[in-house]
């Protein structure tokens, strides 16, 4: 081995450090399709949208429809859970925002943010616990709307978080009636 | 192994083999003539158990593998076929699933003896944090175990276990999608766990391999956590170390095999054996029994603390009673290291043990009336224990005086290599090994 004692960098130096962060640089990225691959395919992501037939839907009664893998609550509420619902002040909300893809993100979540618009009665929305992804169970809890079993949160008559560990109000998805009798979904 | 071997090759082939691969010496000298403290009792005994329960698990797990199918559609129907028409596929999975409970019983007798005898301290600060990391890694590979049988609870488990990173800031919601590999639970989780739960034990096996080593560089502690000092505190692992962890085996086994073939199902939960449903959760979901302290630590928190919401605190104080566990051989203060000279702390590791026992049955309680305080109570005495009682306590308690020697504590002060009588051995033990390694 030569032996080369002067300060100044050379040649060869300068080569080594290039290579080694060419060589570092290629190994990242060479991690990443092995990372990315666990992330959800194609069939996964191509965006469905379904139509829900909502005719058989009476006042006081829910369905749960299947969206992206997730139940969809669609519930035509009373005239007393609407009421119930829109009685509730503001400030005692725990998740102040409405949570509605089809509003703007700072909406406040008042029971008219909440339920469909133009159809009061009409409450459609993601049927997760916002704690842990568990499907709450309808009409029950404190609130009279719903109660997680897994870890004890109760929602409104609006699907909004009122007592217990979840953050956020249920999440409302993009929607439309096509007609009186047809919901659809993303 | 450190210090120098004993081994002697006994005839000419294994002269042969030493010479270019000395594995018989490596074996002679980690499980024959490996000296270990003579004191040692049978808490002692549940590492042999452990490393005998990874190799079972790992039989009995390859060979189900052999029958299992991990797909949404059939994951299901091929458990209850191992149960039905698999030859003896009703042995293998009971033994399976119980061996996955059996073998968190072991680690935790293991975790507590280390507790107990102050194993974690210095020089075995290694050594212990090889152990939470084999801790976590079972924890990751039971989990993803029991999703497997895409049962209700496996569904309904992975999906809230997966949700525990959805709290995360900025980054949360990214990282479960990945864990799960679509917006939900479905085909694409059950597939990656698979490969994960048959990936994960050979990880385990080779931090265990670590363990054992970093065990073998300090050697063990031992019931009145002195140092050994001389050969007389030690006796050859073999036969002395190996018959009775072979006796404790036997009996573990024993109480295992009863668990097998009489209450197979005592442990698990019956929803399990009701196919997944993604749109209806259980009315009560528990995880399994060796998950329940931290279940109940997780559903303590429900109230926001500052800018922390109560989701994203239950999830830290879950993951931190863990993380402490790496902290403790500097958390600990006290330059005494066996509890049985430590007459006050003694009463706080038996509150401990009390405290995790009732966190484990707030668990498996509904999160209702006076469950959510209780499981309050219980965390926040957890935390206090490891960041408040042992560092304060080593500073103000006064031990007991510590025997000179093993060999004094055991064979009394005549016939032990004490240095003289009246004053105790040094607490804080020199870093030495074994003198006669």
């Amino acid at each position: 081995m030569s032996v080369n004692d002067s300060a100044e960098p050379t040649r060869r130096d300068f080569l080594y450090i290039a290579t080694g962060a060419a060589g570092a640089v290629g190994a990242v990225a060479a991690v990443w399709p092995f990372i990315d691959q666990m992330n959800p395919d194609a069939g996964t992501l191509a965006l469905a949208q379904v139509d829900v037939d909502i005719s058989q839907v009476a006042e006081g009664q829910s369905i749960t429809a299947k969206w992206r893998g997730k139940p969809i609550f669609i519930r035509q509420r009373t005239a007393a859970e609407i009421e119930e619902a829109k009685t509730v002040d503001l400030g005692a909300l725990k998740d102040p925002l409405a949570r509605n893809a089809n509003l703007p993100a700072d909406a406040q979540a008042t029971d008219a943010n909440r339920a469909v618009e133009g159809r009061e009665a009409w409450l459609v929305m993601v049927g997760v616990c916002t704690h842990l992804g568990c499907v709450p169970l309808g009409q029950a809890g404190d609130f009279d709307g719903w109660f997680c079993p897994c870890h004890g949160s109760h929602y409104d008559t609006a699907g909004r978080i009122r007592q217990g560990p979840a953050p956020e109000n249920m999440a409302i998805p993009a929607l439309e009636f096509v007609n009186d009798t047809t919901v659809r979904i993303g | 192994m450190a210090g120098h071997s004993t081994y002697v090759p006994s005839n000419g082939v294994m002269r042969w083999l030493d010479a270019r691969l000395p594995l018989p010496r490596m074996v002679y000298d980690s499980f024959v003539a490996y000296p270990v403290p003579r004191n040692l009792n049978y808490a002692y005994t549940f590492g042999g158990i452990l490393a005998l329960f990874l190799g079972l698990q790992i039989l009995t797990g390859v060979v189900l593998a052999m029958h299992y199918a991990a797909s949404t559609e059939l994951a299901f129907q091929s458990v209850e076929r191992i149960m039905r028409d698999v030859n003896w596929g009703w042995m293998l999975r009971y033994m399976h699933a119980n061996g996955a409970s059996f073998f968190f019983i072991a680690v935790y007798c293991h975790i507590f003896r280390g507790l107990y005898y102050g194993s974690y301290k210095q020089p075995r600060e290694i050594l212990w944090i090889l152990g939470v990391i084999i801790f976590l890694l079972m924890m990751g590979t039971a989990f993803m175990g029991y999703v497997l049988p895409w049962g209700q609870m496996s569904f309904w488990g992975a999906t809230v276990i997966t949700g525990l990173f959805s709290p995360i800031p900025v980054v949360g919601p990214a990282i479960q999608t990945l864990l799960l590999g679509g917006f939900a639970v479905d085909n694409a989780t059950l597939n990656r766990f698979f490969a994960l739960h048959y990936l994960l034990p050979f990880m385990i096996a080779g931090v265990v391999i670590l363990h054992v080593w970093a065990l073998h560089v300090t050697g063990q502690t031992n019931p009145t956590g002195v140092e050994v000092k001389s050969s007389k505190d030690t006796v050859p692992f073999t036969p002395h170390a190996t018959v009775k962890d072979g006796l404790a085996m036997i009996v573990f086994l024993a109480v295992f095999a009863y668990f097998v073939f009489y209450m197979p199902n005592f442990l698990g939960h019956p929803d399990n054996y009701v196919p997944a449903n993604p749109l209806q959760t259980p009315a009560h979901i528990v995880p399994e029994w060796y998950f329940l302290p931290f279940y109940a630590m997780l559903r303590a928190i429900t109230f926001d603390i500052g800018p922390i919401d109560s989701k994203l605190g239950g999830v830290l104080v879950m993951f931190g009673s863990i993380i402490v566990l790496f902290f403790l051989p500097w958390l600990d203060t006290s330059r005494v290291r066996s509890t049985a000279f430590r007459p006050i702390y003694k009463i706080f590791f038996w509150i401990l043990v009390a405290d995790t026992i009732m966190l484990g049955w707030l668990g498996s309680k509904p999160p209702e009336g006076i469950y959510p305080a209780l499981s309050l109570i219980g965390a926040i005495y957890y935390f206090a224990h490891f960041l408040i009682i042992l560092p304060v306590l080593g500073l103000i308690e006064t031990p007991r005086k510590l025997p000179n020697s093993i060999s004094e504590a055991v064979l009394g002060p005549d016939r032990g290599i004490g240095t003289g009588t009246g004053k105790g051995a040094p607490a804080a033990p020199a870093a030495s090994a074994p003198s006669q390694h």
